[in-house]
């Protein structure tokens, strides 16, 4: 794919003058990049034409496809496609039908779904055996009912045409049972000499079951080695509790009960795997701000004679419908549904985050500072001398911002909290966990158990020696169970050459990726939705992972091929879960054990128990080495979406914008604006990067609020293997990562080379223009004027018409900017509810995105450190929706419970509706982006919501699919909808809890009561829409002692 | 300056315009009545199955309720079409030996499904719900036709939209007690309009109908 293109155009900005216009405060207060603040041409060709370049696909010379468009076309405007008649259709009923089976509704089933070694807990949608959609387990402590984006992205992923399809030999296609008879042979060979020349290669394991295969193995072979590598393994964090502890244990933070937590470097809200879930949904669990003053208008009293609103509903779980099971699914705090409390008594948790580049952490700080990776571990260092840390000594010129936030933690003694970043240094981890000591946090908002991992060894310790031993000629049999170490094992280990030298490798893994061209054998691995297995959450709870269907492609699970090395015959990874747990539970009636623990989705008293374990100073600890050479320093971070490149054949998680930088399919290197005026480079400008001795081209990015003098690499683009969607995208950053700089590096050097890399950016498109979108206020701001979020707005237009009168439900949201971290969840979460087509990187960078929630980001301040604000945007469901007035066919309407609907089938594609939306939330199908031609994709798609064609306006419907269910199965019962029995989808995914939906004519329900606080208020009130979608405004809570200015 | 065309040119243009007129009527009329004919709509049409199974006999003769085969039709929006294993569950007994019903014992014995051929199929973007209607006291009948009457199964009604809508805007019209929706043989009373219909859709909440998006999404 050629994706450098000559500079036709200076798209740079000039930074210089925008510091100037930002100083005479004549630009926005709330900008959305640097773009929009320089004014630059290509962000007003995004203000003015919503749909940029719309006329490009007729410029292009005529050629057969389009002139076969143009006469598909023709017809459709003859009319002639309403005039097909329907085609036969067959109805194939069951031959015996199971007995929990209703046609027509959805199966629920409680599964895990393992990611870095760690399960988070999910309740799986299945419509006639088909897994359409995946939703969190309320039941399981690192889900709690919420997602992360990799967790709805798992369907595609397991639905994906590119999924490796069979067994191959040197690429033929061969057997299971040719490969297995190969693996006997050489096992055989192996153990007359105790094993030695097998090795096992797998990423962190977290099962006990295959822990349990894996120790038998070693104990049959005890000259067989298993090795572990994961990129993002808890390498420096287990280094460092064993610094602090003596051994590694497992940190589990308890967000909920800290006043005051510091961040050094730690992404906790989306980077820490699946037990971000749980700490994002902990962290904003104090962010749900409830006071006694209430805006004037209330709702009134307006319930439909003979109904009744009903009780809470009773807790429920997998239940077989939507609305029955969503009565378990919100989990809002008791907060939201208290009285409120006086505005002079409100707090909330105090977050101070030290990072080089920005994060979802960093933008939800109340405090952010920027510290260069590498400086990190100074600061840490200076802080944990400030509070009294033994043994720690500050450094040189340690940050001015230090002793107010020493003496911030120390005041707050116990309700305190240091979270060390995952991708610092041993140094930083054992530091934090001193200090939590000290300050008395341990027990409170931190304890310690052993690792949910099985064998928590240094992954790069593990694959070193791997290697090493490959070269020396020791490896016969190499055995790699998931995981892609040719593509992302560290340059300088050489895993490739190493790999060459031995006599049979056998990779398993669901794709045939980068590894699979290097090994003899590849087998399909089982995708965690057609597998049996088990998997530790991020405290320890074992969750039984279920199938929900039958392997697609004969694949294997990563147990399975073990059980072939651990006894004498194959056995199926059902059979290896089932015994283990049957000698393992220690139950009466197992039987009855084990159908619980299916159901439930968790394994009874398995979570691990707290350790024992007192943090002292880690005196011994090596200070940091000094990389010298000067130049840029270079930081390695997953890809925000695509994470190592597991999910780079993903197209949903490739078209997700990535948070903080709203852009797509690719990964620049981020560059700090200061930077990048010293370099004289802008965004998107081709850059050439000299690090380690290696050269690599590279498109720019200039990040506001980023590290002067880093460069940011993402890992996991540049794939060359592993499916059709990932090749040719990015630039391969693993050819960079070497075992002496895992995340971070110095010494690199940027030259900008011409050329422009044109990047997929959403930021620009679906622009609502300046007119301050996001609120904001400190604690003391919100305490002094508490309608701070109202006060400015432009009073309602009078009308000669009278108020619609809702008699029935008047549906509406409340979306909390307080407690929303801009995870993106709630939009991947949509794509998978309501079949949202992947337009691809072209069409994205015209403005094309098809989703209907966007996670706006606004900067305010100046462009070195701006703070972050997200805002989803849906469609507002206005009360005087401008897109309804000039549909000239009657296709987008109003309904009688205040939706506005878009009907399908009725639109002839005039756009007129989405010209005169000012929020901007409607989405065109230019090109036929749904796919209707792939098989494997049938399967995945939501049987309740219709796949949209080509020439079809779409948009955010609040989920009215899930709206109807409700509503026929509580009409069914004679009763009104209960409150919180309607979950849409991006509020069902939500780890913040910030979206929720109800009814607006009930004044108990949730979405009333939030609707009634003061914080509430609406987009572009102004013009008079009346949105249904309403937000809360954001508090902060700075540190006096620090307030800027 | 002689006349350039003849009078009975007159006559000509005259009788063209007409012809054009009444022949762009009859195109339309035409179409029209393609459109909701049999032919388009197939009501009427008697489709092949691969066992001509009879409603008639099944329900008139034999006395089984709709609900014995449809299973799901009072909690999902899919009636169901009855399990191999439910034909059976009778005809393991009766009827064991028949040709006829030799595709059902092989279904049986084989596991692979009957495949039938759908007679009331909507389009893709209509999302119908079973349930709701009985709840709201729409009989099998109103849109089925006497289903008890037919040796094989046809449709009777168009299923069109303005077909769906002509209820959903007046359901006074066609609702019925709950406990007769299925009863096929059921007659509304003469004070439907007036007394029992109103009296209906007051009682069962039928809500307002004729949202895009009741049906469509």
């Amino acid at each position: 794919m050629i994706q450098i293109q000559p500079a036709t155009k200076n798209k740079s900005v000039d930074l210089a003058r925008l510091r100037e216009k930002l100083a005479q405060s004549g630009g926005p207060e709330y900008w959305k990049s640097l773009e929009e603040l320089a004014e630059t041409e290509e962000f007003k060709r995004f203000v003015e034409d919503e749909f940029a370049d719309r006329s490009e696909e007729w410029l292009k010379p005529a050629n057969r496809r389009n002139v076969l468009k143009l006469m598909g076309a023709s017809f459709a405007l003859a009319g002639l496609s309403a005039c097909t008649k329907q085609p036969r259709e067959l109805i194939v009923p069951y031959v015996r039908q199971p007995e929990e089976f209703t046609p027509g509704k959805p199966l629920f089933f409680a599964s895990a779904m393992p990611s870095g070694g760690m399960g988070l807990g999910v309740l799986v949608e299945s419509h006639l055996g088909r897994p359409t959609k995946i939703e969190g387990n309320p039941d399981h402590p690192t889900s709690l009912g919420r997602t992360n984006i990799w967790a709805h992205a798992a369907v595609l992923d397991f639905w994906d045409p590119d999924r490796a399809r069979a067994v191959t030999h040197y690429g033929d296609i061969g057997t299971w049972a040719q490969c297995k008879a190969e693996i006997m042979s050489a096992k055989a060979n192996a153990a007359l000499r105790k094993g030695a020349g097998l090795r096992i290669l797998t990423e962190a394991v977290a099962s006990p079951t295959a822990a349990d295969l894996l120790n038998t193995i070693q104990k049959t072979f005890p000259q067989a080695k298993w090795h572990q590598y994961e990129v993002v393994s808890r390498a420096g964090g287990n280094a460092g509790t064993a610094a602090a502890f003596g051994r590694p244990v497992n940190a589990l933070y308890h967000f909920e009960k800290a006043d005051v937590i510091v961040s050094l470097d730690s992404d906790f809200l989306t980077r820490l795997g699946p037990a971000s879930v749980r700490y994002a949904k902990d962290f904003t669990s104090r962010r749900h701000v409830m006071t006694d003053v209430q805006k004037k208008e209330q709702p009134k009293e307006n319930l439909q004679e003979g109904y009744q609103p009903g009780p809470d509903a009773p807790f429920r779980n997998q239940a077989s419908s939507h609305a029955e099971r969503d009565t378990a699914g919100h989990g809002l705090p008791p907060q939201v549904k208290a009285s409120g409390i006086p505005v002079d008594q409100v707090t909330q948790p105090r977050l101070y985050a030290v990072e080089p580049t920005p994060s979802n952490t960093g933008a939800m700080a109340d405090h952010r500072f920027v510290v260069k990776a590498s400086e990190v571990e100074d600061f840490t260092r200076a802080l944990a001398a400030a509070v009294g840390v033994g043994g720690a000594a500050a450094g040189g010129n340690a940050h001015p911002a230090i002793p107010a936030i020493a003496k911030d933690l120390q005041a707050n003694r116990g309700k305190c909290l240091v979270v060390p970043g995952e991708f610092q240094t041993p140094a930083v981890h054992a530091l934090a966990h001193a200090m939590n000591q000290a300050l008395g946090a341990v027990g409170n908002t931190v304890t310690y158990t052993d690792t949910p991992e099985a064998n928590p060894v240094d992954h790069i310790a593990s694959l070193r020696e791997l290697v090493n031993d490959m070269f020396n000629g020791q490896v016969d049999t190499l055995i790699i169970l998931g995981g892609n170490p040719a593509y992302n094992a560290p340059a300088d280990l050489n895993f490739i050459g190493a790999l060459n030298k031995v006599k049979l490798r056998v990779h398993v893994s669901t794709h045939l990726d980068e590894t699979a061209m290097y090994c003899h054998w590849h087998v399909p691995e089982a995708h965690f939705l057609e597998s049996w297995g088990d998997i530790r959450a991020h405290d320890g709870t074992v969750t039984v992972i279920q199938p929900l269907i039958e392997p697609l492609y004969g694949g294997k699970t990563y147990t399975e091929v073990l059980s072939v090395l651990a006894g004498e015959s194959e056995r199926t990874a059902h059979d290896l879960v089932k015994s283990y747990w049957a000698a393992n539970s220690g139950a009466g009636n197992f039987d009855a054990w084990w159908q619980v623990c299916l159901h439930n989705g968790t394994v009874p008293n398995t979570a691990l128990p707290a350790a024992n374990a007192t943090a002292k100073a880690p005196a011994g600890m090596p200070a940091q080495q000094q990389q010298g050479g000067g130049g840029l320093e270079i930081i390695f971070r997953p890809d925000p979406t695509i994470f190592d490149g597991r999910y780079a054949n993903n197209g949903w998680l490739q078209e997700l914008p990535k948070p903080l930088l709203r852009l797509t399919w690719a990964n620049p290197v981020l560059i700090s604006p200061k930077t990048a005026q010293h370099l004289g480079v802008g965004s998107m400008d081709v850059i050439e990067i000299d690090y380690n001795g290696r050269k690599v081209k590279a498109p720019a990015w200039v990040q506001p609020g980023q590290a002067d003098d880093t460069l940011v690499a993402f890992l996991g683009y540049g794939r060359t293997g592993g499916g059709k969607i990932s090749a040719g995208l990015g630039v391969d950053m693993y050819q960079f990562r070497t075992t002496n700089a895992l995340w971070h590096g110095s010494g690199a050097q940027v030259r900008k080379l011409s050329g422009v890399w044109n990047l997929a950016t959403v930021q620009h498109a679906q622009t609502m223009e300046e007119r301050k979108p996001v609120r904001v206020a400190t604690l003391a701001e919100f305490q002094k004027e508490p309608g701070f979020a109202t006060e400015e707005v432009i009073q309602r237009w009078d009308t000669l018409y009278p108020d619609y009168h809702y008699e029935g439900y008047k549906w509406g949201m409340s979306i909390d900017l307080n407690t929303c971290i801009g995870c993106v969840t709630c939009t991947i979460a949509c794509y998978a509810e309501n079949n949202i087509p992947v337009v691809g990187m072209e069409e994205t960078g015209k403005g094309r995105w098809m989703g209907w929630i966007r996670v706006d980001r606004y900067f305010h301040g100046g462009v070195d450190d701006p703070e972050v604000f997200f805002q989803p945007v849906t469609c507002m469901h206005c009360e005087n929706a401008p897109c309804e007035v000039v549909c000239p066919v009657g296709a987008t309407v109003h309904s009688a419970e205040g939706l506005n609907q878009m009907v399908y089938n009725r639109c002839v594609g005039t756009r007129y509706c989405s010209n005169n939306c000012p929020y901007k939330v409607r989405r065109f199908n230019f090109l036929l982006y749904s796919d209707w031609y792939t098989q494997s994709l049938y399967g995945m798609r939501n049987p309740d919501v219709t796949v949209r064609s080509r020439g079809v306006m779409e948009k955010c419907t609040y989920c009215i699919q899930r709206i109807q269910s409700a509503k026929i199965l509580a009409e069914r019962e004679d009763r009104r909808v209960r409150d919180g029995e309607i979950t849409p989808a991006c509020a069902q995914a939500c780890p913040g809890d910030a979206i929720v939906f109800g009814d607006i004519n009930d004044p108990h329900s949730r979405v009333a009561q939030l609707k009634a606080q003061i914080r509430d208020y609406s987009l572009l009130e102004d013009l008079n829409t009346r949105p249904r979608t309403t937000y809360l405004a954001r508090l902060r809570n700075p540190n006096p002692e620090l307030e800027k200015g | 300056m002689p006349q350039i065309f003849h009078r009975s040119t007159n006559s000509l243009a005259k009788i063209s315009i007409l012809a054009v007129v009444c022949g762009l009527g009859a195109l339309i009329g035409l179409a029209y009545t393609f459109d909701r004919g049999a032919f388009n709509t197939d009501v009427g049409v008697v489709k092949p199955q691969p066992v001509p199974f009879s409603h008639k006999h099944h329900v008139t003769d034999d006395g089984i309720d709709c609900r014995y085969c449809h299973t799901s039709v009072e909690t999902s929006h899919y009636a169901g079409l009855p399990a191999t294993e439910i034909c059976m569950s009778c005809h393991s007994q009766i009827w064991s030996n028949a040709t006829m019903l030799e595709p059902v014992r092989e279904s049986f014995r084989t596991g692979q499904s009957l495949a039938w051929t759908r007679v009331h199929d909507l389009p893709e973007f209509v999302y119908f719900n079973h349930s709701i209607h009985l709840k709201k006291g729409i009989g099998c009948a109103t849109c089925h036709g006497r289903v008890d009457e037919m040796p094989l199964m046809f449709k009777v009604n168009t299923l069109l939209m303005n077909w769906c809508v002509e209820c959903h805007r007046n359901p006074e019209k066609y609702i019925r007690p709950r406990e007769e929706v299925f009863n096929m043989a059921y007659q509304p009373p003469a004070d439907q309009l007036t007394n029992l219909g109103p009296k209906l859709v007051k009682l069962y909440h039928v809500q307002k109908l004729d949202d895009c998006w009741t049906c469509h999404r």
